[in-house]
């Protein structure tokens, strides 16, 4: 099975408006697929449903990176001020926590932006400048006014003639074969 | 609604006045948008425009070129006015700025669509105002070659930062503030340089919007992430936006100087910063629209809704003028009485009295449905209430730093030719840098105007 596809990326199907995406993708899913992807303009409403994607895991690496620059920053301007250069100023507290909140505050969300952006970077993988489904001609409109599935060849339930009769029974406009190189 | 037209000015035909002129569709606004960048000739306009703006931007930097060569010394700063044009410059350089995140951030919180199409210009606006303002701070320092001296970096003196010190707060909200919204831009950027790397045609544009776009793609999976990344920094940069001019306002309002030290400041600088921002908003966008051809994207609706946010922190800085002056009078503190007397009666009076012309008693002509739709006006409106709020922080930094505890440390302040060439040099290094953005990548989120066709086109069904 593997074999005889080793070439293939997998079949994808073009689409003209984003509720044709969406029910294909929801008829690809209920046909059994698991490895397959949809591709869009924009972000459309209701895609991450149909195609079942859990929570993902940005807001927790943000709220990581928030808590490190803002635990870090207190710290480090305590350690700053209060222990490796104390200056005594008319005997004033050196721990003068409140006169640290506004560097604490900026550094807090300067570690909850850098994790939110290199974290979604991260867990897309990119920068990944080469991808088989860019070998696909009619794709560089995936970018401008035209909405694609691609069922991987990868998928252990992935027949050729299966796929891409499924593509048409659900009303592809073009269907493609991605090779992978 | 059904049955009988409402009449043509009524506000029920004011309130569906599209955010999107009608008829268009994915393809035409990737069109139009890509192609102001991709195919559109250089227009001699815009050669005239931009060497205009690149001579004044070189003025900029023979003058600090001259300022590193002989010192602040040039500039008409002395004892007791330490402060002057520098630090005027950078508090409206840098609310300026605060337009682009309010509208990138604060309105994609609240769900405002309108934002859609003047997101991306207004956060190159932020970013392009940051970095002429971060230049007066660190030409200011006298030595801005140690400006380094400002970020806590392991000295082999074992110095640090004096981190209770509201000038440092400042290196780190600003630095801050120019990072998140480089990085806010950035990720709204990258469906589009996505688009421009498919639609570019000669092969070194499709490398250089490839790299860029890092291999964007469209997937869904790619979207369910940037959706989430996307909102968390509209709700990071939300507080970021209101932490940054509060703590410009620390550096006047920790200080015992009178008419610094109230607490009225922080909100008061952060409407005012708002009310700026917007002006300028305008001033960009009503050129842009019209050379461009937007006028189906930025829409009456969209200067109409800008108007009114700058008449409603209008009003908030004119009630902070109020309170500055009621305070004073009723707290009988005799330096803060007498600070107000030399702004009403004083040698700066007529700033005085031209900063209230321009920031309260003209954007009250906002008030009118006709005035507002008048692109001419709003324009001028726009530059006024910028001249309002420069004039506002002359008045701040100026008779506060003349007028204060004793006779004998009064003094006066007038800018030299150097302040002024500086000054303006940052017009100019802006105005390039805006010239400049328009022309390598998309004035308007091509990726947010789809979202928003998508949007439409279901309301209609």
């Amino acid at each position: 099975m593997m074999q005889r596809h080793s070439h293939l990326y997998g079949v994808m199907g073009e689409f003209g408006t984003p509720e044709e995406l969406l029910q294909a993708v929801e008829k690809v899913r209920a046909a059994g697929y698991h490895r397959f992807d949809a591709f869009a303009p924009f972000p459309v409403e209701g895609l991450s449903e149909a195609l079942g994607l859990k929570r993902n895991l940005v807001p927790a690496i943000t709220l990581l990176g928030g808590l490190a620059g803002g635990i870090g920053g207190f710290f480090f301007q305590y350690w700053a001020a209060a222990i490796t250069y104390p200056l005594n100023i008319g005997g004033r507290p050196l721990n003068s926590w409140p006169a640290f909140i506004p560097v604490t505050f900026e550094l807090t969300i300067l570690g909850a932006s850098f994790a939110a952006v290199f974290g979604m970077l991260a867990l897309n993988k990119l920068p990944q400048p080469n991808h088989p489904i860019f070998n696909a001609h009619r794709f560089t409109h995936a970018s401008s006014d035209r909405f694609f599935v691609c069922i991987e060849s990868k998928d252990p339930k992935f027949r050729l003639e299966e796929v891409s009769r499924l593509l048409q029974n659900v009303h592809a406009h073009h269907i493609t074969e991605v090779s992978l190189d | 609604m059904s049955d009988g037209k409402p009449p043509a000015d009524s506000p029920e035909i004011r309130r569906l006045t599209p955010v999107i002129g009608p008829g268009h569709t994915f393809g035409s606004v990737t069109d139009k948008i890509s192609s102001i960048v991709l195919t559109r000739p250089t227009s001699l306009g815009w050669y005239v425009g931009f060497l205009i703006a690149f001579s004044l931007m070189g003025m900029m930097t023979v003058a600090i070129g001259w300022l590193i060569i002989k010192g602040v010394g040039i500039w008409g700063i002395n004892i007791p006015i330490g402060w002057g044009f520098a630090i005027v410059n950078f508090v409206w350089w840098i609310g300026i700025g605060h337009a682009g995140t309010l509208i990138s951030a604060i309105l994609f919180l609240l769900n405002q669509k309108w934002r859609t199409s003047i997101n991306r210009f207004a956060e190159a606006m932020t970013l392009f105002a940051v970095a002429c303002a971060g230049i007066f701070p660190l030409i200011h320092t006298g030595r801005p070659w140690m400006a380094f001296y400002m970020f806590p970096y392991p000295s082999t003196m074992g110095l640090w930062p004096q981190f209770r010190s509201p000038l440092i707060w400042d290196v780190f909200a600003v630095s801050t503030y120019g990072t998140v919204s480089l990085m806010f831009w950035f990720v709204g950027l990258l469906p589009d340089l996505a688009t421009l790397r498919d639609r570019a045609i000669q092969k070194p544009m499709k490398i250089i919007y490839g790299t860029l776009a890092m291999g964007w793609r469209g997937s869904a999976r790619h979207w369910h992430r940037y959706q989430s990344a996307y909102l968390l920094l509209a709700g990071l940069a939300t507080p970021l936006v209101l932490s940054v001019h509060t703590v410009v306002s620390f550096d006047f309002a920790v200080a015992i100087v009178p008419g610094w030290h109230t607490t009225i400041f922080p909100p008061y600088f952060v409407a005012g910063a708002i009310y700026s921002g917007f002006a300028m908003v305008l001033t960009i966008a009503i050129p842009l629209r019209k050379v461009y051809g937007l006028e189906d994207f930025i829409t009456m609706r969209h200067l109409d809704n800008m108007a009114k946010v700058m008449l409603a922190t209008g009003l908030i800085v004119a009630y902070g003028y109020f309170f500055e002056f009621f305070l004073s009078l009723y707290s009988g503190n005799k330096f803060d009485v007498f600070l107000v007397q030399q702004r009403l009666h004083g040698p700066y009076a007529p700033f005085y009295y031209a900063l209230i012309l321009c920031n309260i008693l003209t954007p009250q002509l906002l008030w009118s449905y006709k005035l507002r739709h008048n692109v001419a006006v709003l324009f001028i409106m726009s530059i006024v209430v910028n001249m309002g709020m420069w004039l506002e922080r002359f008045v701040i930094v100026v008779i506060s730093l003349t007028r204060d505890f004793v006779p004998s440390a009064w003094g006066r302040y007038s800018p030299t030719v150097w302040d002024w060439a500086t000054f303006i040099g940052t017009i100019g290094m802006f105005v390039t840098l805006l010239f400049l953005f328009v022309r390598v990548l998309p004035a308007i989120s091509i990726a947010e105007m789809r979202e928003l066709v998508a949007e439409t086109s279901e309301e209609e069904k």
